[in-house]
């Protein structure tokens, strides 16, 4: 194999790395944070079902981003991909939350449009409503768990230390179903923009043959682990104070309302079985899993009377989601310029 | 590891429920060996309640320091772990309360006539009612905080009806033809009595903000 394409895929690896090291947090951070569940346990069982997802259910978004720009020049979905983690990169070091969705769609337009490719619209609208629908939505299915957890509870006498054990059950069991659904729904961010390139040769182990798109999936998977592994930590321990703190019950809706909204985007079989009964099917797209657990933590503090919400940190929020793709578009646009006139690689 | 959990757990919520027990027969206890006091002074029986009191105190005390050192140790109930402590530190007051009062009667043997037997009996009956009010309240805390609101209401009666029993007990006392120090004696008594009340209050006044905050 090509060294130059371990090279060309590191960028990709490293947005890979970021996702994990940021977005872990969404599926265990108030667990962690709150020491319900032990940063150990969480960091295995979310490496784990993140590697799973990505393999298992990783092909339906990684197929939308396809769709929106088909790069087939392995030194073009390099600069894709570091532009999307530079803006990842600049935006945390901002202070500023970021999704690496709006980011690594941001840079696909960039590269559409520094190689003249036609920005599918239709793919690009279905895209940027998911956006919206995705917050909203997990806001939505948050609302219905925490009406729900209230009127049983209400009715269900259990013991506050027996509630606690059931809780820090379920945080694990819904971490690592969230885990999942992020491994599904996000690796198209790390490798979708590789994959039409086909870099990496067929591997035969024993009887199996991994094709190159089942190796990046692979690889993608590790990169957010070792993310996981190595970053998360503090970021877990941070996470929840700057949008309000939130009770464990609360950050179980939560990270439920987030997990059931990235596998809705990222289910096949979901797609085909609301198809088969003639019901609207929901896009397979990459959306943001800070947007979805923030839209759940507003619906939660809304029904809760809105008093725990920061508006300024909101607002810094819905700034981010609008600067992110436009900065990603930006620097890929100008980085393929330079890759291509500075060091003559074909980006196209 | 998740086996494990649910076993301790149900170790630690037993262990609550104890300590509460204890509340509740400890204010039994308490009733009936001032009851016997009133009625016949200091005999075996009324020396068994005192043992029986002193042995519940160092049974609570137990369970206290071990539900404390299993809270922080398992680090459970994060949100509430605080409130938990706080309750049953306030609560194990109140065992002091009844101890140290049946103590006092065994030590100083205060001459209670017959004229004030009936005030104090009624007295520690209102304040023992206080104490099984509030070991409901603290119950139903951990099992439907919806339902403390209730039962703190029935607290707070009882310790208003405990303190007009103490004021009219007291003006009574010092209308008498009694020695002062038989009066200030007397007072002393009264106030213990009464002070059980009082803290089942206070802990009642915790226990509500605590429900509160569970309910958010």
């Amino acid at each position: 194999m090509d060294p130059l394409i371990l090279i060309f895929l590191s960028s990709g690896l490293f947005l890979g790395w970021a996702l994990g090291a940021n977005d872990a947090a969404n599926v265990f951070g108030t667990a962690v944070g709150t020491k319900m569940v032990r940063w150990r346990t969480a960091a295995i069982i979310c490496a784990v079902f993140i590697i799973l997802g990505a393999l298992v259910s990783g092909g339906g978004t990684t197929h939308t981003l396809g769709k929106l720009g088909a790069i087939s020049a392995l030194p073009g979905a390099f600069m894709t991909a570091l532009s999307a983690a530079l803006a990842v990169y600049s935006m945390t070091k901002s202070g500023l939350p970021v999704s690496t969705s709006q980011a690594i769609v941001g840079a696909i337009i960039g590269w559409n449009l520094f190689s003249g490719s036609p920005t599918d619209v239709n793919t690009l609208t279905k895209i940027l409503s998911t956006w919206i629908i995705c917050p909203v939505l997990s806001a939505f299915i948050a609302v219905i768990l925490f009406k729900m957890h209230k009127f049983t509870s209400k009715r269900i006498r259990i013991h506050m230390i027996m509630a606690d054990a059931y809780t820090r059950f379920a945080l694990i069991i819904a971490g690592a179903f969230g885990a999942y659904s992020l491994g599904a729904n996000n690796i198209a961010n790390v490798i979708g923009v590789f994959i039409p390139g086909e870099p990496l040769p067929a591997l035969q182990v024993g009887a199996f043959v991994f094709s190159s798109t089942q190796q990046l999936f692979l690889l993608g998977g590790l990169a957010i682990a070792l993310g996981v592994f190595t970053y998360s930590k503090r970021v877990m321990m941070t996470v929840g104070d700057n949008l309000g703190r939130l009770s464990a019950n609360a950050a179980l809706i939560a990270v439920i309302s987030h997990s059931i909204v990235l596998f809705m985007f990222a289910s096949r079989g979901l797609e085909a079985w609301l198809a088969g009964h003639g019901l609207p099917t929901i896009p397979l797209v990459p959306v943001s899993s800070s947007q979805a657990v923030v839209g759940a933590v507003v619906g939660i503090s809304v029904l809760q009377g809105a008093a725990g919400i920061r508006w300024s940190v909101l607002g810094k929020i819905v700034m981010g989601w609008v600067v992110t793709p436009v900065a990603a578009c930006a620097i890929c646009f100008f980085g393929l310029f330079f890759l291509q006139n500075v060091f003559g690689l074909a980006v196209q | 590891m998740s086996l494990n959990l649910f076993r301790r757990t149900k170790q630690l919520e037993q262990q609550i429920d104890n300590f509460f027990d204890i509340l509740s027969e400890s204010s039994v206890v308490y009733r009936l060996a001032v009851r016997i006091y009133l009625r016949e002074g200091i005999n075996q029986e009324f020396k068994e309640r005192l043992e029986r009191i002193n042995t519940l105190e160092s049974e609570a005390d137990a369970l206290r320091r071990s539900i404390e050192k299993q809270l922080y140790s398992d680090t459970l109930i994060p949100d509430s772990r605080g409130d938990v402590l706080g309750l049953i530190e306030t609560v194990d007051q109140l065992f002091s309360q009844f101890e140290g009062s049946l103590w006092s009667l065994s030590i100083e043997q205060p001459n209670i006539t017959k004229e004030y037997t009936d005030g104090f009996r009624k007295l520690t009956n209102m304040v023992v009612k206080a104490a099984d009010e509030l070991a409901l309240s603290a119950r139903a805390f951990f099992r439907s905080p919806y339902d403390v609101p209730a039962h703190n209401h029935k607290v707070m009666l009882y310790e208003k009806e405990a303190d007009a029993i103490s004021t009219k007990l007291k003006t009574a006392i010092f209308a008498s033809d009694l020695e002062l120090a038989e009066k200030l004696h007397l007072r002393e008594f009264v106030e213990q009595i009464d002070g059980v009340a009082d803290l089942a209050e206070d802990v009642a006044d915790r226990l509500a903000i605590y429900a509160i905050k569970r309910l958010v």
